[in-house]
């Protein structure tokens, strides 16, 4: 449980500064470090266990599909790594506390570090390896919104948003390495995945997996080539670029090396990759934090030289490397952060960061100089200093390591001249700044010291260099053991973690190292004169260059895809189609099944011959609508015909009724749309709108001929079974309809029922023109409303309701049904408005039909909640047989209230559609009607 | 009798799209609607072509037709008359709002009816 609170505490935290206002910034600064507090003593409280070797952990079951569990561990690596993120992210909040302006937001800024803060901590406690990832990403997002902190400028937008694409690219590559592990090990279980070396080394999998997570642990930790970033983000306010620069975010890369190191280390691939990797890094950023100007950039860059030696440690394959790789690792956040929080008071009390600018500081701040002198030459690995302890193992292990073979020896002179330019911008770094020249000019103001507790944290840390320089074996060994025996998952080589180790190779690398750093600084204006022949290269505008191309492209994909026009649109759709489906027809060996077929009769073929006549003609004829409207009610009719030649009668009525409301509906629609369709198209889209068709039709009759002579394993046989015996009727369709596939139906009535609303709200203040005449100029005709279709429609409206109440009840068992049936009842009541006008249908009829579609969608649901009541799942049917005096026995089943349902919405819908259009046509009339009259 | 239906299927199919290829409203819906008739044959046939299959259940019915498509084609029937109704009075509205009826929302010149 004490686990769950060390990392929810700081999640808690990132909640209290807000409540917090930014005038009380001492109470605001409380606020937040107190849950960190907390959670340190939790930490230390489980520190003596976690020492001698125990691993608390705790589970959750989160998302079990996914294989996702909320699941943390406390073992060495993950101790060492909280004591970091909590210890200096209690200095940070310090530091940030007085070093923000009054103009900053403070709570926002303490929100997002704490937010940060909880990431990190996830990332490192992490037992589960989709929950690593998830803190992963995290940290993405909450580093971006650190480093973009002061968004007003430009810089750090731009560098907040490199951030984020370059870390979060690799935290997807990350997820897919993962789950490529997980595939192979079929767990994301920590402790399973890190048991399972030899499963996962011998998998032809291991290599991309091993790539794709070393490319999101080389892009968080700013390794060749993706080191670009992490110098623009030093547009992030000083104590962002100290917490996120020096002890986590970048950290994170190297701690997965770590904490993977015992499941993916020990092959051939990763000596190479990761140690070669590392190599180049140290020297790439340390040649350029040599020459560059700005005092963060000079950090930045030997951060990331600091990194690529950590990893190259990771890289080696040998387990007193790794012990090695962890001490920098605690070392390097020590001095620096402290470094950092050097830069960022020079920079709070002279108003510039550029070295060029700056010398002579220590006069001002004589503290201050004190501080960074110490961490700087910690940094350069000078004795008596945590820095040099680690170096020295480091250098020690490259002249173990069987890299290169044969040229073994690159590797320690290459390490050596790393360390050479390492303590020769750490000379740079210090001199520069603090001494060398008088005073400084050009200043905007007057340095001075800086506050006290703005130096605090610096102090701290610097007392933690040398302690942890001068008595290692009592600071250090215990938790770098506990790590190291985490993070290699069998027991440590036994650590001598001393000052002296008497006079040996290692030492006389130190030494040359020391005075080479002083020889290169003293000739470093030959290397900066060599350097300017090179032309400048900005990072940042090569990045944002291939964001804009980007974004060119696809706006360029877009406008050409998505020009507007729906032409454009089908002829995509149907082409992929096409591709599509006739990619699959050419799969196949025959068109024809091995079904026999059945003979056609001459009514049959007479039927085909009249519906593909009416079919084409309806596209040929499409100019003159009306034809072309007239024809569809005949493909529409035959249709109906086809569902009853082929036993279908529940479809053939439905089509029926439907092709009548279809046809009015067009009609209607076509007195205020242009009669004729203008000639525009040309020739050659003729004909490619012609071959596109003929071939579309001839896959699509291809299929259906393939499909009919296959024989089909349908899963009906189940409900011609069961109709009767679970659903309580012998009309099988209608059976399906209402209760086997109820929850389908009721979502149609819903689409039903929004179309008919979506049309309501279409016609509403629908502005249109009223034709007083045909496209040939006749008027119509003022005989409005023919006398006998008005008198025989009204005697036939109670027959049709008759008619529908049949349809309506007896379809449970013979075919008809709420659909068929609310579709009769619609057509009758369509008759009275056609017959008699929309005036005559509406003082008659004047309810609305909206409540009417809605009624019956509830219905329909409410049916299937009741099923709730009784225990059952949602839209279960319940029937039983009741006796009734007089009618007989009746059956009754709550599919049928489900039908009732059905039967609303179908009304309400048609009508709602129907005679809204229809008022349309009257919206102008009335007042004229009565002038005549 | 298949290679009949087929054909027919796909002479529908063709009809439709070769209208739902045009570039004025009412054509696209009208080529829409006989589009979806053929789709409503097509499905409607998965179930193979039976002649004097039985329409309920019943202890002397020989044998039955696939009652799975005719729901799914009973369903898809009214919501085509949906599809159908909603597309056209969506071309009702842009005309009155845009001044055109053709598909792009081009506004194309064209004979002003007079209003009265």
């Amino acid at each position: 449980m004490s686990l769950l609170l060390i990392v929810l505490l700081p999640l808690l935290g990132s909640l209290l500064p807000l409540l917090s206002s930014n005038q009380r910034r001492h109470r605001c600064a409380l606020l937040t470090a107190a849950m960190p507090f907390i959670a340190l003593l939790v930490t230390l409280r489980e520190t003596p266990g976690v020492l001698v070797g125990e691993v608390p952990r705790m589970a959750f079951s989160w998302v079990p599909a996914l294989g996702l569990d909320l699941a943390f561990r406390l073992d060495g690596l993950s101790l060492l790594f909280v004591l970091l993120i909590l210890g200096i992210g209690l200095l940070i909040i310090l530091y940030a506390r007085h070093y923000l302006s009054a103009a900053d937001n403070m709570p926002r800024f303490y929100a997002y570090l704490m937010l940060f803060m909880t990431s990190m901590l996830g990332i490192v406690m992490a037992d589960n390896l989709i929950l690593l990832w998830m803190f992963w990403e995290l940290t993405s997002l909450s580093s971006f919104l650190l480093i973009g902190f002061w968004s007003h400028q430009s810089a750090a937008r731009k560098g907040a948003r490199m951030a984020l694409a370059v870390t979060g690219m690799g935290g997807l590559a990350l997820l897919a390495g993962f789950i490529l592990i997980g595939q192979i090990v079929g767990s994301f279980d920590m402790q399973t995945v890190l048991d399972s070396r030899d499963v996962i080394l011998a998998d032809p999998r291991y290599l991309p997996a091993l790539l794709l997570v070393l490319l999101g642990a080389f892009t968080k930790s700013a390794q060749f080539p993706f080191q670009f970033w992490l110098p623009q983000a030093m547009a992030a306010p000083t104590p962002v670029s100290a917490f996120l620069h020096s002890a986590t975010m970048v950290k994170a890369g190297v701690f997965l090396l770590a904490r993977m190191h015992p499941a993916l280390a020990g092959s051939q691939e990763w000596l190479y990759l990761v140690s070669l990797t590392g190599l180049v890094t140290m020297l790439f950023g340390a040649y350029f934090a040599l020459i560059k100007l700005d005092l963060k950039t000079i950090l930045a860059y030997s951060t990331v030289s600091h990194l690529g030696l950590i990893t190259m440690l990771f890289g080696l394959n040998s387990q007193m490397a790794v012990v090695a790789g962890l001490f920098h690792i605690l070392n390097h956040a020590t001095f620096k952060a402290a470094l950092f929080m050097t830069a960022g008071i020079v920079d709070h009390e002279c108003g510039t960061r550029d070295i060029r600018k700056l010398k002579g500081l220590w006069r001002y701040m004589p503290m201050t100089t004190v501080l960074a002198t110490i961490t700087a030459a910690s940094m350069a690995g000078f004795p008596l200093l945590n820095g040099f302890l680690s170096k020295e193992m480091m250098l020690a292990e490259t002249l173990e390591t069987p890299l290169l073979g044969g040229l073994a020896w690159l590797i320690p002179a290459l390490a050596t001249i790393g360390s050479i330019l390492a303590a020769a911008y750490s000379l740079r770094y210090v001199r520069n700044t603090f001494f060398g020249g008088n005073r400084p000019r050009e200043l905007e103001k007057t340095p001075h010291e800086a506050p006290f507790p703005l130096r605090l944290p610096v102090l701290v840390l610097a007392i933690m260099c040398i302690i942890i320089g001068l008595f290692p074996a009592f600071t250090a060994t215990g938790l770098l053991t506990a790590a190291a025996d985490a993070s290699l998952t069998i027991p440590a080589p036994e650590l001598h973690l001393s000052i002296w180790h008497g006079f040996n190779l290692p030492l006389l690398m130190s030494a040359i190292a020391l005075t080479g750093g002083l020889i290169v600084y003293v000739l470093r204006q030959h290397l900066f004169t060599f350097h300017r022949q090179f032309p400048a290269r900005d990072s940042l505008a090569i990045f944002e260059g291939a964001v804009q191309r980007l974004v060119g492209f696809t706006q360029w994909a877009i406008d050409t895809l998505e020009n507007g026009s729906l032409q454009r649109y089908m002829l995509w759709v149907v082409i992929s189609a096409l591709v599509v489906s006739g990619m699959s027809l050419m799969g196949i060996e025959a068109l024809k099944g091995e079904l026999g077929v059945q003979e056609a009769d001459p009514l049959l073929i007479v039927g085909a011959v009249i519906t593909c006549f009416a079919g084409l003609a309806t596209a040929f004829l499409h100019r003159r609508r009306l034809i072309s409207l007239i024809m569809l009610s005949v493909v529409g009719l035959m249709a109906s015909l086809i569902f009853a030649r082929f036993s279908a009668p529940d479809l053939a009525l439905t089509q029926l009724a439907v092709e009548v409301v279809t046809v009015i509906l067009l009609m209607l629609a076509l007195f205020f749309l242009p009669q004729k369709t203008p000639k525009e198209s040309s020739a050659s889209r003729i004909v490619r709108d012609v071959l596109l068709a003929a071939g579309f039709g001839g896959v699509v009759a291809s299929l259906n001929y393939a499909l009919l002579t296959r024989p089909l394993n349908s899963i009906s046989d189940y409900f011609l079974e069961h109709s009767v015996s679970g659903g309580g009727g012998h009309n099988v369709v209608n059976v399906i309809l209402v209760d086997f596939r109820g929850f389908d139906t009721l979502g149609e009535i819903t689409v039903l029922c929004i179309a008919g609303i979506g049309i309501y709200k279409l016609l509403n203040r629908l502005r249109l023109f009223m034709p007083s005449s045909d496209s040939e100029g006749r008027p119509w005709s003022p005989d409005r409303y023919p006398m006998i279709l008005a008198s025989v429609s009204q005697s036939l409206l109670p027959m049709a309701f008759l008619v529908s109440v049949f349809i309506f009840l007896r379809g449970h068992n013979a075919p008809g049904g709420g659909f068929i049936a609310g579709l009769v009842t619609a057509v009758a009541l369509i008759l009275m408005y056609i017959a008699h006008g929309v005036e005559w249908a509406q003082q008659r009829l004047s309810f609305q039909y909206q409540p009417i579609a809605v009624a019956g969608v509830a219905i329909a649901a409410l049916t299937g909640v009741g099923s709730w009541i009784f225990g059952y799942p949602f839209l279960t049917s319940a029937f039983g047989h009741f006796h009734i005096p007089l009618i007989g026995d009746v059956e009754l089943a709550t599919a049928m209230l489900f039908d009732l349902g059905v039967y609303l919405t179908v009304v309400g819908a048609t009508l709602m559609i129907l005679a809204n259009l229809g008022k349309v046509t009257t919206s102008h009339r009335p007042s004229k009607q009565k002038e005549k009259a | 009798m298949e290679a009949l239906f087929a054909t027919t299927t796909g002479i529908l199919a063709a009809s439709g799209l070769y209208l739902a290829l045009r570039g004025r409203t009412f054509p696209v819906v009208v080529g829409l609607t006989l589009l979806s008739y053929a789709v409503n044959l097509f499905l409607f046939s998965t179930g193979g072509l039976t002649t004097d299959g039985a329409a309920v259940i019943s202890d002397s019915a020989g044998h039955y037709a696939d009652p799975l498509p005719q729901a799914l084609v009973l369903t898809a029937i009214v919501i085509g008359f949906a599809m159908t109704a909603f597309s056209v009075i969506l071309a009702m509205r842009v005309r009155g709002d845009v001044g055109s009826d053709h598909v792009n929302g081009n506004r194309v010149d064209e004979p002003r009816e007079d209003k009265s």
